[in-house]
């Protein structure tokens, strides 16, 4: 499927010979017309996604999504052919706009599909909405995106930050836990999470004591313990993700508050990072619209054949990718692959319903999933499935106004 | 802030500013003597807290885990030295700073190829796995404590290797005077390419014993890079003295910022680096 650029250099002799045969063809009044058609007949599909670098692998996850989707369904969009091409944004926000511009215009893609980073999305947001090219956001969770800066041919088939911790509200506060500790590293990820926090916790009658923050992306969280002892809230909730969330949850359990005040968390704190974090992370709650473990046979399939097809574990990133591919899917068959039909394409893939791994759910106005979060809880290095935090979820959308 | 409160804080600086004179050591050294800037020693943090945890899972023990990776590190430095940092000696600070930023994205790609992008952990020797309890919500890890000790231990040893020994003598003379302590028979080649494995390990091994409580993951050496860069711009860039007052200072300010000051956290250690900078220029103890 893949279509790799020829770019092998042509000999003296290779232009002439080709040349000679395609002026004969074209006085013969063949070729021409055939590769007009042919060219025309191919969607072209651009990846913009980070392949090397920290996000390396979610890049990787997500693009194997995607494609197995639309392989599940003959590997066609409405009909037509899929020429690919990828492009490494390397989650350097200072190129986004230059690579999803390239995309656009070198490669005259029908349909971007990026990205992970937040701060690359926003170029790419700009291009979609200086362009009108089709994009459909696999993860980068920025608010923005589905919000003030959202746009008719922009869609998310992830989260906004503020979506699972928004949902940690009410599961708390069944547990009696009426006074949290929010922290958090200070960066745009971060304060979004927490406005989701503030949101969901305050109005399920809770009261945040205290917000505490780090300097993105310092690990030195010693000082914050300290004063979380003295504080002595009933729990703390948090967002970190990666090799910082597998450190602040070591930390607090070596700082012995893990038996005496529970941690909550958005769910990537505990996403990639169980092994790291080893026994100091049983126990800990958080709050996501997926968990690997999740039981239902639409999962449990998604799951065999993604590790049939790949040789390796699908996680959430993946999940995001394969309703990424679904959703251009369905796009595509309700206008028969006539991608510039852009009215229907829009209105089919805004009103979609998606069958996801992750459990129905529709797209909002604003363009971002409505969903269910889930409770889960560290069991035996697992993400244990305890219920659904929050019901088809959906974000505010605040600020949203579709051309 | 009460008092117990006041003291663990007072615990937690002392404890960060030391970790952080671990780190900036090796740099200060292999700037003062050598003239190099190192941009690449935040890398060498990344390889020794990735050594610990090949080594830890390999070797079965954390104790012989440290010692072989030690002696990796070192070897590691003097194939560095011999093989590039050699030919940068004489040449442009603009030129090390080039090659060495060139080297942290080789390092990077190095470690992504040998051991992937996932975070990893390396479990904390069962001697020293508890808490001792402080308050009653709060304990303090005793890993923390042996951290703390350990850096205590390499502050000493290499004030009494630089300034007490025949070595230290010769180190000293060869920053002093190049030209001079050459023609006086002193093999300063040599004696480069010892400190600059020196620096090395020094990296390595706080990349080493900070692995347990850090955790091990891409582009780990990053953040530490520019606070190394900062204890070693206020401590007088070439000074161990200087790293080491100005490691604690750096401790005291960030841990208490972040509590009694968290607005402005991010920003206090800069401001203090600034403010000493405004005062002595070159910073607290100038060579």
């Amino acid at each position: 499927m893949t279509v790799i650029h020829d770019r092998r250099p042509l000999s003296r002799r290779l232009v002439l010979s080709r040349g000679a045969a395609l002026v004969g063809a074209a006085s013969s009044g063949l070729l021409l017309p055939e590769i007009v058609r042919a060219q025309g007949n191919k969607v072209k599909v651009g990846f913009m996604l980070p392949y090397t670098g920290t996000y390396a692998q979610l890049g990787v996850a997500i693009e194997n999504g995607v494609r197995m989707a639309i392989a599940e369904k003959g590997g066609k969009l409405g009909g037509r052919e899929i020429e690919w091409v990828k492009l490494d944004d390397e989650s350097n926000p200072a190129k986004g706009v230059e690579n999803a511009s390239k995309l656009v215009q070198a490669d005259k893609v029908d349909v971007l599909i990026g990205t992970v980073h937040s701060g690359v999305q926003m170029g790419i947001q700009k291009v979609a909405r200086e362009s009108g090219v089709l994009n459909i956001i696999p993860n980068a969770g920025v608010l923005a995106a589905t919000r003030a800066l959202c746009a008719p041919n922009v869609f998310r088939t992830s989260f906004t930050n503020s979506q699972p911790t928004m949902a940690l509200g009410k599961p708390m506060m069944d547990k009696g836990l009426k006074k949290a500790v929010w922290i958090t590293w200070k960066y745009a990820a971060g304060d979004e999470a927490f406005e989701g926090f503030k949101e969901g916790y305050t109005k399920a009658g809770g009261t945040i004591v205290k917000e505490l923050g780090v300097a993105f992306p310092n690990v030195e969280f010693q000082a914050l313990l300290t004063e979380i002892a003295s504080l002595k809230p009933d729990a703390v909730a948090c967002f970190f993700a990666g090799g910082g969330a597998a450190k602040f949850m070591k930390d607090y359990a070596a700082a012995g508050l893990k038996d005496k005040i529970p941690l909550y968390g958005s769910g990537f704190l505990t996403e990639g990072t169980l092994e790291a974090a080893g026994d100091a992370a049983e126990g800990v709650m958080s709050t996501l619209h997926y968990a690997d473990s999740l039981d239902t046979p639409r999962n449990k399939a998604f799951r065999t054949a993604y590790a049939r097809d790949f040789k390796m574990q699908p996680d959430v990133y993946a999940v995001q990718g394969y309703d990424a591919g679904q959703l251009l899917l369905l796009g595509a068959d309700a206008v028969k692959g006539d991608l510039a039909n852009k009215a229907a394409l829009y209105k089919a893939m805004g009103s979609a319903s998606i069958d996801s791994p992750r459990g129905k759910w529709t797209m909002s106005k604003s363009h971002n999933p409505i969903q269910d979060i889930y409770l889960r809880k560290v069991e035996n290095k697992d993400n244990k499935v305890l219920g659904v935090a929050a019901k088809q979820l959906a974000d505010s959308g605040a600020g949203c106004k579709m051309a | 802030m009460n008092i117990a409160d006041f003291l663990i804080q007072t615990l937690n600086s002392v404890q960060y500013g030391l970790l952080l004179f671990m780190l900036a050591a090796g740099l200060t050294l292999i700037f003062g003597i050598m003239g190099v800037v190192n941009l690449a020693h935040g890398s060498f943090y990344m390889l020794g807290a990735y050594l610990a945890y090949s080594l830890s899972s390999m070797l079965g023990s954390f104790t012989l885990a440290i010692l072989a990776g030690v002696v990796l590190s070192v070897l590691f430095g003097l194939v560095l030295e011999r093989v590039l940092f050699r030919f940068f000696y004489q040449r442009d600070h603009l030129d090390q700073v080039l090659m060495t930023f060139g080297l942290i994205y080789i390092f990077e790609e190095l470690r992504s190829i040998l051991w992937g992008d996932d975070v990893h952990g390396v479990p904390i020797p069962p001697l020293l796995t508890g808490s001792i309890p402080l308050t009653d919500t709060l304990s303090y890890p005793i890993y923390r404590l042996f951290m703390a000790g350990l850096c205590v231990l390499l502050a000493i040893g290499l004030y009494l290797l630089i300034s007490q020994t025949r070595l230290g003598m010769k180190i000293r003379a060869g920053a002093f005077n190049r030209d001079m302590t050459e023609s006086l028979g002193i093999n300063i080649k040599l004696i480069h390419a010892v400190v600059f494995a020196i620096g090395v390990a020094l990296a390595s091994v706080a990349g080493m014993i900070a692995a347990p409580i850090s955790s091990v993951y891409p582009n780990m050496g990053a953040p530490v890079l520019i606070m190394c860069f900062v204890v070693v711009v206020i401590g007088g860039i070439g000074s161990v003295r200087g790293a080491l007052i100005a490691a604690l200072l750096v401790g005291f300010v960030d841990t208490f910022g972040k509590v009694l000051l968290p607005q402005v956290s991010a920003m206090l250690v800069y401001m203090l680096m600034a403010v000493v900078l405004l005062w002595k220029p070159e910073g607290l103890f100038k060579q």
